[in-house]
């Protein structure tokens, strides 16, 4: 939510996880900057297909949670 | 004010390399798209692009020249030659002095900066070469082309992203139907493969990971391409109290902002330029045939591009033809209003319409005839060529056949 946050340049306080993007004002452009900051906070690479059905910050946080995991889980063992 | 007409043209694509291979490749419907050369290793989220395949700077240019000439600039003077030529201008010493030159393109020679910087940021060096500026300067095309043929009058580049070539066009049409200029080599040149600006677009989630399949269900986005097409227009006495056979005529040209969104077009903007080109031109609606779409494959522009041509053309729009030669040259961005001009002209000269290639099935929200995966033998009288570029600049040509 703090990277939605910071790239709309909105209190983070209007980020909630039921936000809609559409209620957030989140266009095409913004959608392409936040996918950019979230790969970067990450380190994630974020399928266009799979970001195109996402619509809400609860959408996006599961995804992002789902593409960690998996980036953790398939990291090899210390 | 003169009728104006293209007597020449030239064209370097991934459809070949003269203007010939380029028809040829647009009415059988083939495609130059296939996997970009040389980024195998950069781990890009696409594959494909619309290359220019096999070209030797070292067969046409002396080795003194390449240095001074970056890909897109070698480009734009090989298309004017080939334009030249076919046109027969004989240069006189008055006609040198006056005719003008308007290129458009989008990124210049800006892969020459690419390598300079790579050498300071990652191999530690200190200096990059001292031809990185005027290799890369958008203006480059045109500068080489009035120095190649000794051309003084008017010369200028235009950069407006996608519609960059129609713009130069339809100013040049401009300035030599009101006398501005005695003749006008105009087009557009581009070379787009180099890492940083495939990484761009990668960033953009605009291009499409198989191929460019315009107003098409199962369009995935669109396809990169490069090359370059250079036309000569001519008042029409001109030509021919010299003999020359006019190809077709330019009649109309249109332009406008979006005024909307920075990559997001309006359709509003879109039929405006489309408007505006019609009136210039002089045509009613009703006598336009075809419609070299801008067709870049991606959702918002055909569905946005399909919405302008049905306001404006209303009940005709079910009576054009409209394409997307982009299905087979790409989007070769600040050269792609000058490869569309030339598909435009060259269907009027031969009764042929290039299709759309690469097509599937209907979307229900492009329900235009699009002309899919088969060339139609028609002939029509006029056509338009649109080019609506990022940042919502809009430019429109239209064309007439010369009987």
């Amino acid at each position: 939510m703090k990277v939605v946050a910071t790239s709309k340049r909105i209190p983070i306080e209007n980020v909630q996880p039921d936000t809609s993007f559409e209620s957030l004002g989140i266009d095409s452009l913004d959608r392409l900057n936040i996918l950019f900051d979230l790969e970067n906070e990450f380190d994630i690479e974020i399928n266009d297909e799979d970001a195109k059905q996402v619509k809400n910050m609860r959408e996006m946080i599961e995804g992002v949670t789902q593409l960690v995991q998996a980036k953790n889980g398939s990291s090899p063992a210390e | 004010m003169h009728r104006v007409v293209i007597t020449g043209t030239g064209v370097i694509s991934a459809l070949g390399h003269n203007t010939a291979d380029f028809w040829r490749a647009l009415i059988t419907g083939t495609s130059g798209i296939g996997a970009i050369h040389g980024m195998d290793e950069w781990q890009i989220r696409f594959k494909n692009g619309a290359e220019v395949l096999d070209y030797v700077p070292e067969e046409h240019f002396a080795a003194a020249e390449i240095g001074f000439m970056d890909r897109f600039a070698q480009f734009a003077v090989l298309t004017a030659r080939e334009a030249i030529a076919q046109a027969g201008i004989e240069w006189t010493p008055c006609l040198r002095e006056t005719a003008a030159v308007i290129t458009g393109c989008c990124l210049g020679g800006r892969a020459v900066e690419e390598t300079g910087y790579w050498e300071l940021f990652h191999n530690g060096r200190s200096r990059v070469h001292p031809l990185t500026i005027p290799l890369s300067m958008g203006n480059a095309g045109a500068s080489h082309i009035s120095m190649q043929f000794g051309l003084e009058g008017p010369a200028y580049t235009i950069s407006t992203a996608c519609a960059s070539s129609s713009h130069a066009i339809g100013q040049a049409f401009w300035m030599v139907r009101s006398g501005a200029a005695p003749l006008a080599i105009a087009g557009g040149s581009e070379a787009p493969f180099f890492l940083g600006n495939l990484k761009a677009w990668e960033a953009l989630r605009v291009i499409s990971k198989d191929t460019c399949r315009p107003f098409s269900a199962g369009r995935s986005g669109m396809i990169l391409g490069e090359g370059a097409a250079m036309l000569v227009l001519e008042p029409l006495e001109a030509a021919l109290a010299r003999g020359a056979r006019p190809i077709a005529e330019i009649v109309g040209f249109g332009m406008s902002a979006d005024a909307s969104h920075i990559t997001q077009p309006a359709s509003t903007g879109a039929a405006r330029a489309m408007r505006l080109a019609l009136r210039d031109s002089g045509l009613a609606a009703e006598q336009i045939g075809y419609i070299n779409a801008h067709g870049t494959a991606t959702e918002v522009n055909d569905r946005t591009e399909t919405a302008a041509i049905r306001c404006i053309f209303s009940k005709h729009a079910d009576q054009l033809a409209v394409s997307s030669t982009k299905s087979m040259h790409g989007h070769a961005l600040g050269a792609a209003g000058a490869l569309e001009a030339v598909a435009s002209i060259l269907s009027l000269r031969h009764g042929k319409l290039p299709p759309t290639a690469n097509f599937l099935t209907a979307d229900p929200a492009c329900d235009l005839d699009v002309i899919p995966n088969q060339a139609r033998t028609c002939a029509v009288e006029a056509c338009l060529s649109n080019s609506f570029a990022f940042g919502g600049l809009n430019a429109v040509l239209a064309f007439k056949a010369y009987a």
